[in-house]
């Protein structure tokens, strides 16, 4: 038997950031259902990619942690804001919709 | 000459459908996804919350008019109406009676009350009605559109009745109880969920169509939706003691037209009654056909 209590699990994540994303309207994309997930990209002060997660699978932090290093170092923004609501995706599926977020930046 | 693109607005997000439905760039949102009003009971539960509790509203100009819009997104909880959810429609609806727009859209795609939130649900429902026709009543117009994968059911099937104009595609589906609550309360034999062709002849756009519960019959595209719903800018009409009694005077002729006992199958029986000859075979037609069984 699990001994992960039942709810949402939290996690959060900070990396030193190299490129300032800038300010930029909040960028949405995704949606939560079921082995999907929604990201929601926001300006922040300062120069650090902060990353948080809710999601109702618990115990995948090490994976969580493994993809949005991953992410990061494909694109190491600075200033930014990352909030993922998480039902479930698979790993491949969370950095499409991670990519997706960040190609909505662009200009 | 370039060939349109046609988008299916059963396979759009919310968020897509809105984008190609109102006038390019003119939407802007209220409580976006950034500010993050969502549910204060899903994570009690367990469940994620989404950062617009799965309904997004805001004003938008549609063919140059004004108006206000909400899409509920259907793959979110199957568009249940939650708490906060309820509150942003009835927001929306009671700003209308503030502002007026020449109409307020609403594109739903909800399985009804969402029932993680019980009671709270429930009233926002009752909340959503009550202010629906507080805006037809200020001379408002109340569009309906509804084809998304989730139909249009429960408490978000009333509010549709409720509206001046029903906007389905075949693809849509409009009833109170949905298959599965039918199947678990009367049983598989009353009513087998699973059998989709029976679901969509009986809840179904080309149904609702014959039997004139939906008011506009369209392709299931976002720019078929779109013409639809600039050709009900004005359609808004009085709510009246005459019009309660005439829908009343419909419902209970369509009741007398069904036998007590259907040899074969109620919806085939219902439309055969209607008048509309080989019945069986509405199912095969394209729309424009389906449409030309009610002008006759």
């Amino acid at each position: 038997m699990s001994n992960i209590p039942a709810g949402l699990e939290t996690l959060h994540y900070t990396f030193a950031g190299r490129i300032a994303a800038g300010t930029f309207p909040p960028v949405l994309v995704g949606v939560v259902g079921s082995g999907n997930l929604e990201v929601l990209l926001e300006p922040a002060a300062g120069s650090n990619c902060d990353i948080r997660i809710e999601t109702s699978a618990r115990g995948f932090g090490a994976i969580w942690e493994a993809v949005v290093r991953d992410f990061h170092q494909r694109h190491p923004l600075a200033g930014v804001r990352v909030s993922v609501n998480d039902m479930g995706a698979t790993p491949a599926v969370v950095s499409l919709r991670l990519d997706q977020a960040v190609s909505e930046l662009a200009p | 000459m370039t060939a349109r693109i046609a988008i299916s607005y059963a396979e759009c997000s919310a968020r897509e459908r809105l984008s190609h439905l109102v006038d390019p760039d003119s939407f802007h949102e209220w409580l976006p996804p950034a500010e993050r009003v969502t549910s204060p009971h899903l994570a009690q539960l367990g469940v994620p919350s989404s950062f617009d509790d799965g309904v997004a509203i805001g004003r938008a100009t549609l063919a140059g008019r004004r108006v206000f819009v909400a899409a509920q997104e259907g793959e979110f909880m199957g568009g249940g109406v939650g708490e906060v959810h309820g509150a942003k429609l009835v927001g929306l609806l009671r700003r209308a009676l503030q502002d007026r727009p020449d109409a307020v859209l609403l594109l739903a795609e909800s399985g009804g009350v969402r029932l993680h939130e019980a009671n709270a649900g429930l009233i926002a429902v009752s909340e959503v009605m009550r202010a629906l026709l507080d805006a037809r009543a200020a001379g408002i117009a109340v569009i309906v559109l509804i084809g998304g994968r989730n139909g249009c059911f429960g408490g978000m099937g009333i509010v549709a009745r409720c509206a001046d104009r029903v906007v389905m595609s075949d693809m849509g589906r409009l009833a109170m109880s949905g298959p599965e609550v039918i199947e678990a309360s009367h049983g598989v034999d009353e009513f087998d969920s699973r059998d989709r062709a029976l679901v969509w002849r009986t809840t179904g756009g080309k149904h609702r169509w014959l039997t004139g519960d939906c008011d506009v019959l369209v392709e299931d595209e976002v720019a078929a939706f779109r013409d639809a719903a600039i050709d009900a800018l004005d359609a808004a009409t009085a709510v009246t003691l005459a019009s309660l009694e005439a829908e009343h005077a419909l419902l209970a002729g369509r009741l007398r037209l069904l036998p007590e006992a259907v040899d074969g199958d109620e919806a085939v029986a219902l439309w055969t009654s209607l008048g509309i000859a080989d019945a069986a075979h509405v199912p095969d037609l394209d729309v424009d056909a389906v449409r030309a069984l009610r002008a006759a």
